[in-house]
């Protein structure tokens, strides 16, 4: 078998950076972390990637392989044109530690601001009874293992497109697991509209694309939300039923934290085609009155992402098939 | 705050690991009003316990109404052959079903049985429907639901922080030395108490389901501090991990595929398993294929079956041993392994009982499960052995030093049964948590830390980095891998033993000369060192518990004592412990003794 070439982004802030090329021996069945782990043990060893499982359980070991968002212990060199270089580079969306590693924390840091499970204090816990079709959905959510490829993908927060915070799909889901639990007692609709920006989703779709868990990210989760948002904001017969009777609405208030602007981010290697299609309609709130935010002006603007369209025009993707079929039509909710 | 240059964290609990006995241990301090500090290699939520499949096993008897925690007790005995702690045995399915209502409390959504409330399934060795589950990741169900509520429960959590020192003082744990991985800077953490909650020790072998993580961290810390190793020769052998491609080498075949009616065979079609089930539980099992193929029939339509069950559901040790021994007798696979074949039921269902495991082999190994056979073989999966512990507070021989999980010792003996690891981590987790936090509170005065040990672990950090040339940490960790995985397997015998303690010697000093290249920061060949000391010391333990057992229990089969040695081996345990010279010392003890209620609860199981 012949050997791979990598490009694999190496670096950190403040420092020059540059994709460094690696011949690496291919075996059958190979992914691309086996080759991150073959430089590391052969040519590189203090090559910074972050893994655990191999086995797309933890979601540990996002990164952009030739450009496109994935868990590179899922990403099988055999779905390249090995003739073609495959260039590997860190999740653009969050600050870079060195390497293919990023901050991701800001993730955490979100989390932590959503009001957790609250069941109700008058139904004793030996009462508790649910059918298998009601937490489907929840348990569909709860899939997710935290990879941040949804939020790496989502323009919203890849382009720093906005100045208030925006949670961005993976905490939308979460939230959505929580509002579709069978006796969750909490009300997080006025802290989705005005803490979690929900309204800054104009569901694209790209983080339902790259989920390596197929979960239905958009439609199941963040659509279903804005509706509520919707109905409770925006009708008044709601709004006023709401005042009546409502749940208690909690997290309403919590300043959420802006994703930091990366710093340092690596010029793209070869042909550095980058377009900053940040468009005034993609930024645009689908559903709220907000304003849409100018940007915050990253470093370097980061490129857009491949998925789907772009996936498909990229040289060395052998199988465009695969990549799964994409819109970009903007429609609000 | 800074003590002697160093950048420090003060707690009253420091808990090393974030997987689910880690987790449940801090939620467990914290609510009983220490301050605590949980501090993981990884990233929070990407502990190996994500990859749990299967289910937390726990007598909560809602498909058997049969079941209660007597049952789970004999079952846990008999899968152990009669090694465990028999108190934490008991402890563990007394505890494990309120554990698990608890994480429903706290959000957990696991499947529904047709009543509505927390569904169970089948598995094996334990005599009932027992393991409360969602689909196959439970794991991960449970990971985040704990880290839910660590989160909203005040405890400060320290990412990506490798703890390599154990700081002692006068008869006690004062607390913890490491770093961190991002910057590579060195940081202490005083602690009334430390709680080890680190995991097993896979990475020691080549082919393992274990993820990198998985380098015997604790069970090295504690030995380096004192504190006594058991049961270091049992290492849990899964039957069935992956064997081709080469990169997926070793990943989790879940037992579930043989639940739901899969055959091995080897190369020349033949279903081997009926030569290997052992003669005094052969009226367990089917007698012919007829009978194990009805037997696949209706348990496939949740109906219990007048015919016994086929001879793959044997016990993983046995199952393991049949599979190497065909490979080795010239009957594998072209990959080294069996084949697991389930394709000749129909494809709709396959997909639906085994979804992931569909998935694994369509995107992994390009293998359509439902049209043909998988090729599987035995991969490093659990180590039953571990740090001594007490059974009501996780205490070690070390005051101030607790441990929980897959690090602590003596909870399944000599074989672990699938499902009961899920609910060690929390019943143990909890109650070391609690005794960890007790512990603390009788110890009021505020921690100090001694700061030339510090000193001496920074000098010990650094100088891989230092050197001027010297050995490849990678290739160290090959060769002991490839050397544990020949000489230390499935099956041992004395010349192989003896012949491994010689490498393990060779590799040592190889180690003292490490030379690490690129700095500080975010390096893994750095983090690999004290990662490779930990695997060394803990390969050492495995290697002298194995030769000093001269029979064949569970997990352990020596090929010159082929026979259990009931009378000379029966109640005994092995314990390693540090000499006074330093070096590694092997000898054993009598397992405690079992309360004469447990005792009548074994019954014919005796």
């Amino acid at each position: 078998m012949p050997d791979a070439h990598l490009k694999v982004f190496r670096g950190r802030p403040g420092e020059p950076s540059e994709f460094v090329d690696f011949d690496v021996p291919v075996e059958e069945g190979m992914v691309v972390l086996d080759a991150l782990h073959w430089i590391q043990g052969h040519r590189a060893p203090d090559l910074a990637v972050r893994w655990n499982c191999k086995a797309a359980k933890c979601g540990s070991c996002g990164a952009e392989v030739n450009g496109r968002p994935s868990l590179t212990c899922k990403t099988r060199l055999s779905d390249f044109d090995l003739d073609e270089p495959i260039t590997v580079e860190p999740m653009r969306a969050f600050p870079l530690i060195k390497d293919l590693v990023t901050d991701v924390s800001w993730n955490y840091a979100v989390n932590r601001t959503i009001t957790p499970f609250t069941p109700p204090e008058n139904l004793p816990q030996e009462q508790w009874r649910w059918q298998q079709r009601d937490v489907d959905r929840v348990q569909e959510f709860r899939k997710c293992i935290e990879c941040f490829l949804c939020q790496d993908v989502c323009h919203v927060l890849r382009n720093h497109e906005t100045e208030r915070a925006f949670m961005g799909p993976r905490f939308l889901i979460r939230v959505a697991s929580l509002e579709m639990h069978p006796i969750d007692q909490v009300d997080r609709r006025q802290y989705l509209k005005d803490s979690g920006g929900i309204g800054y989703c104009n569901i694209t779709k790209c983080c339902t694309e790259v989920c390596p868990e197929h979960i239905k990210i958009t439609d199941n989760g963040i659509i279903p939300l804005k509706e509520r948002v919707a109905d409770a904001y925006y009708d008044p017969l709601q709004w006023a039923w709401r005042k009546l009777r409502g749940r208690e609405a909690t997290g309403a208030g919590t300043e959420l934290p802006v994703l930091p602007a990366p710093v340092g981010a690596p010029p793209p290697p070869a042909a550095a085609t980058t377009p900053t299609d940040a468009t005034a309609t993609e930024s645009a709130p689908a559903q709220t009155a907000e304003p849409a935010a100018a940007g915050t002006g990253p470093a370097r603007p980061p490129r857009r992402v491949r998925t789907t369209k772009s996936a498909r025009q990229t040289a060395g993707r052998k199988d465009a098939a695969r990549a799964p079929r994409g819109r970009r039509d903007g429609g609000a909710g | 705050m800074a003590i002697s240059g160093f950048e420090t964290h003060v707690h009253d609990v420091l808990v090393v690991g974030a997987g689910g006995a880690g987790l449940r241990a801090a939620i467990e301090a914290r609510a009983r009003g220490a301050s605590v500090g949980l501090v993981c290699k990884s990233l929070l939520g990407k502990a190996h316990t994500v990859m749990a499949e299967g289910g937390a096993a726990a007598a909560l008897a809602h498909v058997a109404p049969d079941d209660n925690w007597k049952v789970h007790f004999r079952d846990t005995m008999v899968g152990g052959k009669l090694l465990n702690h028999p108190r934490m045995a008991q402890l563990h399915a007394l505890e494990a079903p309120d554990r698990i209502r608890e994480l429903e409390l706290w959000g957990a959504v696991f499947d529904r049985t047709a009543d509505g409330r927390i569904s169970q399934r089948p598995f094996g060795g334990h005599t009932y429907p027992r393991l409360a589950h969602v689909g196959d990741r439970t794991g991960l169900e449970m990971m985040r639901t704990l880290q839910d509520k660590a989160v909203h429960s005040d405890v400060d959590v320290y990412m990506e922080c490798t703890i390599t020192h154990l700081i002692t003082g006068p008869g006690r744990i004062m607390g913890a030395f490491g770093y961190w991985r991002v910057t590579g800077e060195p940081v202490l953490f005083p602690a009334k108490a430390v709680v080890l909650a680190t995991g097993g020790i896979g990475k020691a072998y080549e082919v393992t389901s274990n993820s990198w993580e998985y380098s015997g961290d604790g069970h090295a810390l504690a030995y380096l501090a004192g504190a006594e190793l058991i049961d270091m020769e049992f290492v849990q052998f899964h039957p069935t991990g992956m064997v081709w491609p080469p990169g997926v080498r070793g990943l989790l075949v879940t037992e579930a595929v043989r639940g739901e009616g899969g055959i091995l065979r080897n190369k020349d079609g033949e279903r081997f398993m009926w030569k290997y089930l052992p003669e005094d539980r052969r009226q367990e099992y089917a007698a012919t294929d007829e009978e194990a193929e009805r037997w696949v029939e209706v348990t496939a339509q949740g109906r219990s079956s007048e015919a016994r069950r086929p001879p793959e559901l044997s016990t993983r040790d046995n199952v393991s041993r049949a599979i190497y021994t065909e490979v080795k007798e010239g009957r594998g696979s072209p990959h080294g392994g069996v084949y697991l074949d389930i394709s000749y039921l129909p494809a709709e269902h396959i997909r639906r009982k085994l979804p992931s495991m569909f998935d694994q082999f369509k995107e992994l190994a390009d293998v359509d499960i439902t049209r043909g056979p998988m090729e599987v073989g035995p991969t490093t999966h659990y180590v039953m052995g571990g740090v001594r512990v007490d059974a009501e507070t996780g205490a070690t021989t070390v005051p101030g030093l607790f441990a929980a999980g897959e690090v602590a010792g003596g909870m399944h003996g000599a074989n672990r049964l699938g499902g009961n690891s899920l609910s060690d981590l929390l019943v143990f987790g909890a109650r070391t948590g609690a005794g960890a936090a007790a512990y603390a509170a009788r110890n009021a005065a505020s921690a100090y830390v001694d700061p030339s040990q510090a000193y001496r672990a920074a000098r010990q950090l650094s100088a891989p980095l230092e050197r001027e040339d010297g050995e490849d940490a990678y290739a160290i960790q090959r060769d002991l891998q490839a050397m544990m995985q020949s000489l230390v397997g499935i099956f041992r015998e004395e010349a192989d033993l003896r012949e491994a303690l010689g490498r393990l010697t060779d590799l040592e000093t190889r180690w003292q000369s490490i030379k690490v290249t690129g700095g500080r920061m975010y390096n893994p060949g750095w983090n690999l060192v004290f990662e490779l000391r930990n695997l060394l010391t803990v390969s050492r333990a495995v290697t002298l518990s194995a030769l000093q057992r001269t029979e064949s229990r569970g997990a352990h089969s020596r090929v010159d004592y082929p026979e259990q040695d009931d009378r000379n081996w029966g109640v005994i345990n092995s314990v390693i412990c540090r000499g006074p010279d330093g070096a590694m010392m092997v000898a054993r003890s009598g397992v405690p003794p079992m309360a004469s209620e447990l005792r009548g609860l074994l019954g014919a199981a005796h």
